[in-house]
C-alpha cells in the first residue's frame, strides 16, 4: 500500500508552497499585480490538481488511497503520512476551491490597499491553503496537530492586520480559544500514541478494530471518555459548538472578507472533520455514550444560532451566527452515527462552505461599496445591482435549505439520519427542524432588509457596479450550489464506501453501548 | 592508598572541551593585556575561537563513556550534549556582545574572559560526578556571572543586579554545600555512584541516616533551584535579568540554566533515583517536591509575565516559566523506568529553548538604545513595517516560546508532555498545557505590537541598524529543530544516565 514515488496527495499539498516561494521573490512596490496573479494562479492550479485527486480516487475502495509515508521521527513512531479517502476528499476540494474564491475576493478589498503589506497577505493566503490541505490529508496525529496549529498563524494575522476596528481583540481571542482547545488534544494525542506505539491513525484504528488496543470504557466518565473529550473539545471550539462559540462572531465581524470566507468555508470544517476522523473510530464506545450530550449541545446551537442571528442588525454578525446554527446540523449528523447522518454531514460541510462563503462574499461586496455592515443602511439594492440581487437571492435560499438547492440535500439527509439514529432520535430531529424554519426567517429578513424595498438612499442609488473579479468569485459558488442541489449523487458517490466502512466499524458499539447507557 | 595514580588513568582527554575553555580563558587573560583598548574585539574573536576549538573537541569525544579525574568527572553523551548547548550559547552571546559593549561604552577584554570562565564552569557542572566537583563548578559558573551582571557599572540598575545576584547566589551556594555535607554525612561519600549505593542501603534499613539523606537532598534541591530559577527561588531573576547588560542576560538565561539543570538531573537521576520514603515504593521521594515546585513555577512564571511591560523582565518571567517546563521532565524522571526518556526530553527542550531564547534576546538587543533604555514592549510597535525581517524572526521566536508548531518550542513541549504523561503525572501535564495557553497571550502581545498596531511609537529609533548575524543562527536553529527534529533526537539517543547504574 505504501508507495515510494511521489503521491498525488503530496503534490496537491505542496503546490501552494511553490506559489509561496515564488511570492517571496517578488517585490510589493513594483510587482503587486504579479503577486496577485501568482496567488490566483497557484490556487487555481491547486484546485485543478485536487480535482485530479477526485478523478484518481477509487470510489469503491473505502481505505486510504494515494498514500505516502516518510519517516519523521521513527524512534517515536511519527511519520509524515498522507493519503485521502472518501471522508477527506471533498474537504480537500472544498479547501482549494474556497481559496480560489477568497483570493478573487481579496482583489477588491479596500482594507488591503489601505493597510498595505499586500505581499504578506498573499503569502499568508497560500500558507493557509497549505495548512488546510495538510489538516485534511495527513494521517499521523502529531503532524496533523502541527498543521492544525499552523492554520492559526496566518488567520491570526489576516484578522489582526487587515481586519476592522477591533481586529486585535478578535485576533487574539481567536488564537487563544483555539490554542486552549487544541493543547488538550495534544495531551490526548500523546496518550493515545504512547499507548499504541505509533501515531499513524490508520494503524491505531486497525488495532482498535482487531482488539489489540483498547481504552477502558465503563460509562460517561471513564478513561476512554476523557480521551474522547480531549479531542472533542478541541474540535468543538473550532466548529464552534455552543457554548464555545463566542470567538466566532468577533473573528468573523473583524476579519477581512477573504478571511471570513476561509474561516467559514474551511476552518470551521476542520472541527467537524476531526470528529469524524478521530473521535469516532478511535473512541467508538465513548462516542456512542456521549452522542446524546453532543446532540443536545448541537441542537441548542442550531436554535440559539438561528435565534441570535435574527436579532442582529449587522449583516456580518447575522451570517456569523447563522454559521453556529448550520454547524450544529453537521455535528448532529455526525453523532447520528449512521450512514445517512454522516454522509449528510460531509455534504453539508461542503454546502455550508459554499453558501456561507457566498454570503460573506456578498456582505463584503456591499461593505466595500458603502463602508457599513448595518442592514439599515441598505434597502432596494436589487434595483441598483440586479445581478448581485439575483445571485444573492439564490445563495440566501440555498443557505436556508430550499429544495432543489444544495442546503436542502444536506439538511434533509442529516435529519433523516437523526430520525433513524439509535443514539439520537425523533426528539432531536424535531428540535433541529425548527432550526430550518428559523433559518428561513432570518435569511428572508436579511434579504428583505438589504435587497428589497425602496431604493431610498442616495448613496445606494449610485452604488458601484460589480467588477469582473467579483463575478468570477460569485459565479462558481452559484454553479456549485445548483450542481449539488440537482446532482447530489456526484458528491455522495466518492464518500459512500468510506462512510459505509466507518459505520460498519461503529455498529457493534452503537448496539452494545446504547443498551448500556440509558 | 599510598600509590599515586598514573596520569593516564586521569583520562584528561575526555574532559578536554571543558579544560580547553578554562585554560584558554587563563591564557587570554594574559594576551588581553597586550591588546590595545581600541581593538578589544580581537579578544572577543579569540575567545570565540577558543569556543570553536572546544566545540570540535567536544564532537570528538561525543560518544565517549569514561570517567576522568578518578571518577570525579564523567564524560558521556549527557555531558557532551550540554557542552554543545553551553558552547553555542557562549559563542552567540560573545558575538552579540561585541557590538553591544561598544554601543554601551563598556568594552573591556575581561568581559570575554569572564564569559569563558563561566562557560567552563557550566561545562564542568554538566560532567560532574561528585558533589564537590558540582560545587566547584557551581562557583566557577556563578562568580564570573556576578561580575558580568554588574558590568555596566556605574549604571545603578546594573550594579543592583550584580549585588542582588551575588547575595542570593551566595545563599544558594551555601544551601548546596550544606546539603552536600549532609548527604556526605549520611552516606560517607560524595561520589554520585557511591551515594546511590549507600542510599540503597539506607532505604533497605542496613544503615541509618534516612533523615540526613532527605534533608541533604532537599537542601541540594534548594541550592540548584536558585540557579535554575524555579519558584519559590526565583525572586532574583527579573531584577537581575533587567539590570544586567543584555548579552549577559542572554548568556545566563540559557547557560546558567542549562548548567543548573545538568547538575540537577545528574544528582537526582544518578545519586537519588531510589530515594523512597518506604521500601517498595517505585517513585522517588523527591518527585512530589519537584511536582509541587514545577506547578508553582509554571503558574507564577506565566501569569506574572502577563503583567510585564519591559521585554527583558517579560523574558525573565518567561525563562522562569520555561524552567518550569524543563522541571516537568525532572519530575517525570522520578518515576521508575522513565528516567532516561525524561532526561532526553529535558535535553531536547533545553536545546529548543536555547535557540529560541538566544534569538529573542538578540532581537531585544537590536531594538535597545545605547543607554540601555528602549526595551519596553511599546518599543516594538511598528517594527513589522520598519524592520520586517527582524519582526519576522521575532514572530518565530515568540511562537516558538509559546510552543506553536512547526518551531523548536513546540517540539520541546511535545517531548516534555509525552514523558510527563508516560510518568503518570497527568495533572502536571494538564497544568503545563493550560499555562502554555496563558503564555501564548503575552508572547502574542509582542506580535500584536509589531504587526497589528500601527506605528504610533518610534520603533527602534537610535538602535543599531545592523542586525547581528547571531540572530540568524538562532532563527535557523529554531526552525530547523522544529522541522527536522531528527537532528537533535539522534544526539540524545544514547543518553542513558540511568541504565548505567540500574541494571
Amino acid at each position: 500500500m505504501e508507495n515510494t514515488g511521489l503521491s498525488l496527495v503530496t503534490v496537491v499539498l505542496f503546490l501552494p508552497m511553490i506559489g509561496f516561494l515564488i511570492l517571496l521573490f517578488l517585490r510589493e512596490q513594483t510587482q503587486l499585480q504579479t503577486i496577485k496573479y501568482v496567488t490566483l494562479g497557484t490556487s487555481l492550479i491547486t484546485f485543478v490538481a485536487s480535482l485530479l485527486l477526485w478523478a484518481a480516487l477509487d470510489i469503491n475502495n473505502p481505505a486510504l488511497q494515494m498514500v505516502q509515508r516518510i519517516d519523521w521521527l521513527p524512534q517515536y513512531g511519527i511519520s509524515f503520512y498522507v493519503g485521502v479517502d472518501g471522508l477527506s476528499l471533498l474537504l480537500v476540494v472544498l479547501s482549494t476551491f474556497i481559496t480560489v474564491i477568497a483570493t478573487l475576493a481579496s482583489f477588491r478589498t479596500h482594507a488591503l490597499e489601505e493597510r498595505g503589506r499586500q505581499k504578506l497577505y498573499y503569502l499568508f493566503m497560500l500558507l493557509l491553503e497549505w495548512a488546510m490541505i495538510g489538516v485534511f490529508v495527513v494521517q499521523d496525529m502529531i503532524i496533523f496537530f502541527i498543521f492544525w496549529e499552523i492554520t492559526l498563524v496566518p488567520m491570526y494575522f489576516m484578522i489582526g492586520i487587515w481586519g476592522s476596528e477591533r481586529r486585535v481583540y478578535a485576533a487574539v481571542k481567536f488564537f487563544l480559544y483555539t490554542m486552549a482547545g487544541s493543547l488538550l488534544m495534544l495531551l490526548a494525542i500523546l496518550y493515545v500514541g504512547t499507548a499504541a506505539g505509533t501515531f499513524a491513525l490508520p494503524e491505531i484504528t486497525a488495532m482498535i478494530q482487531n482488539g489489540t488496543l483498547s481504552f477502558p470504557f465503563d460509562g460517561l466518565f471513564s478513561p476512554q471518555s476523557f480521551l474522547f473529550l480531549g479531542f472533542f473539545i478541541a474540535f468543538a471550539v473550532k466548529v464552534p459548538m455552543w457554548p464555545l462559540h463566542s470567538w466566532l462572531p468577533d473573528a468573523h465581524v473583524q476579519a477581512p472578507t477573504a478571511g471570513s470566507i476561509i474561516l467559514a468555508g474551511v476552518l470551521l470544517k476542520m472541527g467537524t472533520y476531526g470528529m469524524l476522523r478521530f473521535c469516532l473510530p478511535m473512541f467508538p464506545e465513548a462516542s456512542v455514550a456521549w452522542a446524546p450530550v453532543v446532540g443536545v449541545l448541537a441542537v441548542i446551537g442550531i436554535i440559539y444560532g438561528a435565534w441570535v442571528s435574527y436579532a442582529q442588525t449587522d449583516m456580518k454578525k447575522l451570517v456569523a451566527y447563522s454559521s453556529v446554527s448550520h454547524m450544529g446540523f453537521i455535528v448532529l449528523g455526525i453523532f447520528a452515527l449512521n450512514a445517512q447522518g454522516i454522509s449528510g454531514s460531509i455534504l453539508q460541510m461542503v454546502n455550508h462552505g459554499v453558501s456561507t462563503g457566498g454570503l460573506f462574499l456578498i456582505v463584503g461586496m456591499l461593505y466595500e461599496r458603502r463602508h457599513t455592515k448595518e442592514m439599515a443602511a441598505f434597502g432596494g439594492i436589487w434595483t441598483a445591482l440586479p445581478v448581485l440581487g439575483g445571485l444573492a437571492l439564490l445563495i440566501s435560499l440555498s443557505s436556508m435549505g430550499l429544495p432543489g438547492l444544495n442546503g436542502f440535500v444536506g439538511e434533509f439527509t442529516i435529519l433523516m439520519g437523526t430520525l433513524g439514529s439509535q443514539s439520537l432520535g425523533f426528539v432531536f430531529a424535531l428540535f433541529a427542524t425548527t432550526g430550518v424554519i428559523l433559518a428561513a426567517v432570518y435569511m428572508l429578513y436579511f434579504y428583505q432588509r438589504v435587497f428589497m424595498g425602496e431604493l431610498d438612499k442616495e448613496e445606494n442609488r449610485q452604488i458601484e457596479k460589480l467588477h469582473w473579479s467579483e463575478y468570477a468569485a460569485l459565479v462558481p459558488l452559484v454553479v456549485a450550489i445548483i450542481l449539488i442541489g440537482i446532482q447530489p449523487f456526484i458528491f455522495f458517490q466518492p464518500m459512500d464506501a468510506s462512510v459505509g466502512q466507518l459505520v460498519t466499524q461503529m455498529q457493534p458499539f452503537v448496539t452494545s453501548v446504547v443498551q448500556l447507557v440509558p | 592508598m599510598g600509590t599515586l595514580p598514573s596520569l593516564e588513568s586521569f583520562n584528561l582527554w575526555a574532559a578536554l572541551p571543558g579544560i580547553s575553555v578554562a585554560v584558554w580563558a587563563c591564557i587570554l587573560l594574559v594576551i588581553d593585556l597586550f591588546i590595545p583598548k581600541t581593538r578589544k574585539e580581537t579578544t572577543a574573536w579569540l575567545a570565540a575561537g577558543g569556543l570553536v576549538f572546544a566545540f570540535v573537541a567536544n564532537l570528538l569525544v561525543y560518544n565517549a563513556e569514561v570517567d576522568s579525574f578518578l571518577g570525579m568527572f564523567r564524560a558521556d553523551q549527557f555531558t557532551a550534549f550540554f557542552n554543545i548547548v553551553i558552547l553555542i550559547t557562549a559563542f552567540v552571546s560573545i558575538l552579540l556582545s561585541i557590538d553591544y559593549l561598544k554601543r554601551a561604552g563598556i568594552e573591556r577584554g575581561e568581559y570575554y574572559v569572564l564569559m569563558l570562565f563561566s562557560s567552563a564552569g557550566m561545562m564542568f557542572m554538566a560532567g560532574a560526578n561528585n558533589l564537590i566537583v558540582v560545587f566547584i563548578a557551581l562557583e566557577l559558573l556563578s562568580i564570573p556571572l556576578y561580575v558580568l551582571a554588574a558590568f555596566r557599572s556605574p549604571e545603578p540598575r546594573s550594579e543592583e543586579a550584580g549585588i542582588k545576584y551575588f547575595i542570593l547566589g551566595a545563599f544558594a551556594s551555601a544551601f548546596f554545600v550544606y546539603g552536600a555535607a549532609l548527604l556526605y554525612g549520611a552516606t560517607g561519600t560524595t561520589n554520585l555512584h557511591e551515594v546511590f549505593e549507600q542510599v540503597g542501603r539506607v532505604i533497605g534499613g542496613e544503615t541509618t541516616g534516612m533523615f540526613l539523606t532527605l534533608l541533604g537532598s532537599g537542601l541540594v534541591l534548594v541550592g540548584l533551584g536558585f540557579k535554575v530559577a524555579v519558584v519559590p527561588f526565583h525572586m532574583w531573576t527579573p531584577d537581575v535579568y533587567e539590570g544586567a547588560p543584555t548579552p549577559v542576560t542572554t548568556f545566563m538565561s540559557v547557560g546558567a540554566k542549562a548548567g543548573g539543570f545538568a547538575a540537577l538531573l545528574r544528582i537526582l537521576a544518578i545519586a537519588l533515583p531510589m530515594l523512597v520514603l518506604q521500601d517498595g515504593q517505585t517513585n522517588a521521594a523527591w518527585q512530589n517536591v519537584v511536582v509541587l515546585v514545577t506547578t508553582a513555577t509554571l503558574i507564577l512564571g506565566n501569569f506574572v509575565a502577563i503583567a510585564q511591560t519591559n521585554i527583558k523582565r517579560m523574558l525573565a518571567y518567561s525563562s522562569i516559566a520555561h524552567a518550569g517546563y524543563i522541571s516537568m521532565a525532572v519530575a517525570a524522571a522520578g518515576t521508575a523506568g522513565i528516567g532516561n526518556e525524561a532526561i532526553q526530553a529535558a535535553l531536547i527542550y533545553i536545546i529548543a529553548y536555547m535557540f529560541t531564547n538566544l534569538g529573542a534576546f538578540a532581537v531585544a538587543m537590536a531594538i535597545e538604545k545605547d543607554d540601555g533604555s528602549g526595551t519596553n514592549l511599546e518599543n516594538f510597535v511598528g517594527l513589522g513595517k520598519s524592520r520586517p525581517l527582524l519582526a519576522l524572526m521575532m514572530t518565530v521566536f515568540m511562537l516558538s516560546l509559546a510552543g506553536v508548531p512547526p518551531t523548536a518550542g513546540f517540539l520541546g513541549k511535545l517531548f516534555i508532555f509525552q514523558t510527563t504523561l508516560h510518568a503518570g503525572l497527568e495533572w502536571l501535564a494538564i497544568i503545563g498545557v493550560i499555562t502554555s495557553v496563558v503564555s501564548a497571550f503575552y508572547y502574542l502581545r509582542i506580535i500584536v505590537n509589531m504587526y497589528l498596531r500601527d506605528g504610533e511609537g518610534d520603533p527602534a529609533a537610535g538602535a543599531t541598524e545592523r542586525v547581528n548575524w547571531a540572530v540568524y543562527v538562532a532563527f535557523a536553529g529554531t526552525l530547523l529543530v522544529g522541522i527536522l527534529p531528527i537532528l537533535v533526537t539522534t544526539l540524545t539517543e544514547r543518553v542513558t544516565l540511568v541504565a548505567n547504574i540500574v541494571p
